[in-house]
């Protein structure tokens, strides 16, 4: 046996050996999205008794998509769901805008008061918003904005009252900051002498180099702005502007619906998994093409 | 007819109709069921009737889900977008009628009576909400669980007494044939905790807070009947009687449905799957007499003005014509609630005479007790959640409700004594 | 996508443009303004300017919903919560005899605490506190005595999941990062799955984990099953010396995929080029992981250990679910803490007193962090 053969034999052995680990790995991550996909597939008593066993993974027993004509009689789903990606991806788009542009602007431009600036916003990233929510609300129903109607005052009961306050974020900035930091500043001077404006140096050098750090800031933003709730409980009074999380609470009666709870979780969580496959293959994939990793 | 002609005639039927439709004064209408199809659909009838019924008044409907309605009606006051009509928690409604959320109600003279005393709604002499119906609580139990133990079946007149409680819960246990014997429903977080829990304090000869001056809970919810109470209710989790906080939703609803838990303490709201499972050998039992009375709590969902309505006729004119017995009825035959009058309970499915749940009826008119009318409510409630959760889980009885008094008193001195 | 080419850049110029001199300095100082302008101005009106009103508020006894007038009470809120008194508690003696009263067993009797700290005219110092903790000091008793103990413990508590959490959650999502970045045939998949329970929103995540750690739940069935029924099922939720870590166990499952994704994004910045060059020098893996990946990973570790400190101190959706703070506070947070006062008990300004000191806290806790990362960011 030649020491090629050997080698060849343990690689496959080693190959083997990391897709085990990866997949047990995975099943601890898996195990409750089965039991809330299983669950959501049975009546609610049935549901509740196998809680305790491995039947909760299993889909046996009473069988049926039941709940979800039930959950889709109870609640306008499909309204909450267009809200909501309405809602974040305006956020996310001009987030991902704003954001980047302050993080190039902190990571690679000088100019006066940058690092205390800099301070300023990364402190912002200790508050929590639960903290800040009364102050703000007060402060959204004074503030004009001009529509069709002129001027009027005062954003409750609106899509913007829900995505203006949410564009700018510490944490998207501070991502940012520290993906730029690591580019090279080689490269933008060679723009520059190239005689490249810094908004073409950050449109054409900068943004097709940040693809993970973008698509990062994406999924984060985005699941920020789903799940929001306390926010659109306070400012969304019509059922018209009301996003998934406040549509869950219609399932908790005084008899909570369980299998229809799982269905609407189940229904809800399916555009989170698309945004986050379509994101990995725009933007993880184009990083390879980019040249970037040589 | 030409073309012409029967555009005029469509514009002047639109202007016609506009001008019904304008001479009509809208009026907005929060209601915290969303989500629940049966109870729109009545409360969506109730509107169609009333807007029917009269030229001046059109109801609209704004629902939210429970549990996000009274943070919704916070936001709303603090932004000054609170509806003309709004429904409110019956003990919650003092808090907001003392912020100036809401303004007394102006109805006809009589159009209360009948009505059970819990359903409506006061705060400093004046009635401000009133409910379409009530809720009620009991001890789920089956009769031959009892006849196989030679348990005596309580009555409202003769309730268990703690001494036979106490041997009740023992003989169960001492069967070995249940998880539990005595489930409290601590699963259940929140206002279920003062609701259901402290009736019994009451029935000990304790209280929430001391009633005769609204200031204080000193010797009230720590004295020597609190300590006594604190001390049983520690005693249910000791002894293994009873789940603790830890229970969670599932074994809440199926842990009795299905023999693991012998006793159960519940509201008429989960009667009908009990019923589904036991059928006729299904009792609903009256609260035992832990030496003060047996007491269930009172008072539950209401309607009210809210104080910036700029039309209180119209809301006042509302709610006096949902109070009409069939919507009662139409309530509780939907949503297994207890009507607020008799003469609602005569047509109801369940409350008349024989019906399945017509115990419920009696225990709501008998025993309930409503929880303190302060607008201090909102806090004790939080404070007595985690005195009951604490002490369930073992600490001190005397040190627990001695903090829950000085927690109850501070947050009344910085209200500056809550009106009171 | 367009290559950038990379020119050869004439030192002078270079140098010119870093010192910041010549004609591109105006330009540059204007342009920075401009790009983090809106941003910023946006961070101010929304974010800032509210934390400003939250922190005046911290000084008046504002309510969410009361008809009385708004006013300065100083610093009342944060005395409230933050006093702390030692008290040294001494057997009781008998008044004719001065010695110390026993019980039948010899051991020292001593007052109630409760009256001392009760209305007692004779202590007013002490007057409704109450014991954080104690140590015995020969025949004497220690007494730590705090005016608000759920405070106190929502402030341990919340420490000490930082300081278990951030640690734990940073290594395992690199753990994660570096087995998901291996070139292997089908790795995008175990990556999404990875990240499936960041997707579900965290009251989502909680309610399901209720169950999951319930007496009679998936956990102890699992963990019976696996030890033949050697194991004893433990009430995860309701046993105080288990609540935190079980809470603690799910956050990190929760929120690992999220930095695991970060740490990709900074790993994939590293050049191919170099993993090359070590393996031809004969670089073992773990050799490459010290000289090429992690020196790459600079900035990312950072931004990573500060994302994972500031939401451990976020603590909230988890104990609201799951325990509200119990059992016996063994789960409290600053931030539950912060808005159950703030919100459900109504009393905003002492919510808005909590936020303060919790930013406070916070903020030297980073200042801490930056000074010890120092020397490694440039």
């Amino acid at each position: 046996m030649s020491a090629r053969m050997v080698r060849g034999r343990n690689a496959r052995a080693g190959v083997a050996w990391r897709y085990v680990m990866l997949t047990a790995v995975a099943l601890v991550f898996v195990f409750p999205v089965v039991f809330m996909l299983v669950s959501s597939l049975k009546p609610d008593l049935q549901l509740l008794r196998d809680t305790g066993s491995l039947r909760a993974f299993l889909p046996v027993g009473d069988i049926s998509l039941d709940n979800y004509a039930k959950a889709f009689q109870r609640a306008p789903i499909g309204r909450f769901v267009y809200n909501s990606v309405l809602v974040t991806s305006l956020t996310v788009v001009f987030g991902l805008f704003l954001n980047s542009l302050a993080g190039f602007a902190f990571s690679k431009l000088r100019w006066r008061g940058r690092s205390i600036v800099l301070a300023v916003v990364i402190a912002t990233l200790i508050v929590p918003f639960e903290t800040i929510a009364v102050p703000l609300l007060m402060m959204v129903n004074t503030l004009p904005w001009l529509g069709p109607d002129g001027v009027t005052f005062g954003w409750l009961n609106s899509y913007r009252v829900q995505i203006v306050p949410f564009i700018a974020d510490a944490l998207s900035i501070f991502l940012f900051v520290q993906f730029f930091k690591d580019l090279p500043d080689e490269i933008i001077e060679a723009a520059r002498i190239d005689g490249a404006s810094w908004w073409q140096v950050y449109l054409r050098v900068i943004v097709p180099l940040s693809g993970p750090v973008f698509a990062t800031a994406a999924i984060l933003k985005f699941l920020a702005m789903y799940n929001m709730y306390l926010w659109p409980l306070m400012v969304a009074q019509g059922e018209t502007y009301r996003p998934v999380m406040v549509g869950l609470q219609y399932f908790f009666q005084l008899n909570v619906a369980w299998g229809e709870v799982m269905a609407y979780l189940s229904l809800i969580t399916v555009p989170v998994l698309v945004f986050y496959l379509l994101l990995q293959r725009a933007f993880i994939e184009s990083i390879a093409a980019s040249g970037v990793k040589g | 007819m030409n073309r012409t002609k029967r555009y005029t005639v469509t514009l002047l039927a639109a202007l016609a109709l506009s001008g019904l439709v304008m001479a009509q004064t809208t009026l907005s209408l929060w209601y915290h069921g969303a989500g629940n199809e049966v109870e729109r659909d009545i409360v969506l009838q109730i509107i169609g009737d009333f807007n029917a019924s009269q030229d001046d008044w059109r109801v609209t409907l704004e629902e939210f889900p429970q549990i996000a309605y009274n943070p919704s009606v916070v936001a709303a006051a603090l932004s000054g977008n609170l509806p003309d009509i709004l429904d409110v928690d019956g003990p919650v409604m003092p808090n907001w009628a003392w912020a100036g959320y809401m303004q007394p109600l102006s109805l006809s003279d009589g159009a209360l009576d009948g009505f059970l005393p819990s359903v409506i709604g006061e705060w400093q002499g004046e009635v401000y909400s009133v409910g379409l119906w009530d809720a009620a609580k009991a001890i789920y139990a089956r009769r031959s669980v009892l006849e196989a133990n030679d348990i005596r079946i309580p009555t409202l007149d003769a309730p268990w007494t703690f001494d036979e409680f106490e041997e009740i819960l023992e003989t169960l246990q001492a069967t070995g044939e249940y998880e539990y014997v005595f489930d409290v429903g601590m699963a259940w977080t929140g206002e279920w905790y003062p609701y259901a829990f402290s009736p019994f304090l009451q029935s000990f000869g304790g209280d929430l807070i001391d009633r005769s001056t609204f200031l204080t809970a000193e010797g009230v919810l720590n004295g020597p009947e609190a300590v006594a109470f604190g001390n049983w209710w520690q005693s249910l989790f000791t002894r293994g009687m009873t789940p603790g906080t830890s229970q969670d939703d599932a074994n809440r609803e199926t842990g009795f449905i299905d023999g693991r838990y012998a006793l159960q303490w519940n509201g008429n709201w989960a009667a009908i799957p009990a019923l589904e499972a036991f059928g006729d050998d299904l009792l609903f039992l009256p609260a035992p007499d832990f030496g003060h009375g047996p007491k269930i709590g009172g008072a539950s969902w209401q309607f009210g003005v809210s104080a910036t309505s700029p039309y209180p006729e119209g809301a006042n004119a509302f709610i006096e014509f949902a109070l009409q017995d069939e919507y009662l009825a139409a309530f509780s035959d939907g949503i297994g609630l207890v009507p607020s009058t008799q003469s609602a309970a005569l047509l109801t499915e369940n409350y008349g005479p024989g019906g399945a749940l017509e115990v419920f009826y009696e225990l709501s008119n008998q025993q309930s007790q409503i929880r303190p009318p302060t607008p201090a409510y909102v806090g004790i409630a939080l404070t007595f959640e985690k005195a009951m959760a604490d002490i369930a889980n073992g600490a001190d009885v005397q040190d627990t409700l001695d903090a829950a008094v000085d927690e109850i008193e501070r947050d009344i001195a910085n209200n500056d004594g809550y009106g009171f | 996508m367009q290559r950038i080419p990379v020119k050869p850049v004439p030192e002078l110029v270079r140098r010119t443009i870093a010192s910041g001199r010549g004609p591109g300095r105006r330009g540059e100082e204007v342009a920075g303004l401009a790009m983090a302008a809106p941003a910023v101005v946006l961070l101010l009106a929304f974010l800032i300017l509210p934390f400003v009103l939250a922190f005046v508020m911290s000084f008046t006894n504002q309510r969410l919903v009361s008809p009385n007038p708004t006013s300065f009470v100083g610093t009342r809120n944060f005395v409230q919560l933050l006093t702390v008194r030692p008290f040294l508690m001494t057997p009781l003696t008998d008044p004719v005899t001065g010695e110390t009263l026993r019980d039948a067993t010899g051991a020292p009797e001593y007052p109630v605490l409760r009256d001392i700290t009760r209305r007692n005219p004779a202590y007013p110092q002490f007057d409704g506190l109450r014991e954080l903790t104690s140590w015995a000091i020969g025949e004497r008793r220690l007494y730590l005595l705090a005016s608000d103990v759920v405070f106190m413990r929502a402030l341990g508590n919340t420490m000490l999941f930082v300081l278990v959490v951030a640690p734990t959650q940073a290594t395992l999502a690199l753990l994660l990062a570096l087995m998901i970045n291996q070139p292997l045939r089908g790795v995008n998949i175990f990556r999404t799955l990875y990240f499936m329970p960041v997707v579900i929103s965290i009251v989502v995540v909680s309610l399901l984990w209720r169950f999951i750690y319930s007496p009679t739940g998936l956990l102890n069935s699992i963990l019976t099953w696996l030890s033949f029924g050697n194991f004893t099922p433990v009430d995860w939720l309701g046993n105080p010396s288990t609540a935190l870590g079980a809470i603690m166990a799910m956050s990190i499952w929760q929120a690992v995929g999220f930095h695991m994704v970060i740490w990709l994004s900074g790993l994939q910045t590293i050049p191919g080029v170099l993993y090359e060059a070590a393996s031809v020098e004969g670089a073992s893996t773990l050799q490459k992981f010290r000289h090429v990946t992690w020196p790459g990973l600079r900035n990312t570790a950072v931004l990573v250990l500060v994302v994972i400190t500031m939401q451990a101190f976020a603590l909230f959706a988890q104990i609201d679910v799951m325990t509200r703070g119990g059992p016996r506070d063994a789960t409290q947070s600053i931030v539950f803490q912060a808005v159950q006062r703030g919100f459900e008990r109504q009393d905003i300004a002492g919510g808005s007193a909590i936020s303060v000191i919790l930013f406070l806290l916070v903020l030297s806790v980073s200042l801490l962090q930056r000074y010890v990362t120092r020397d490694r960011v440039r």
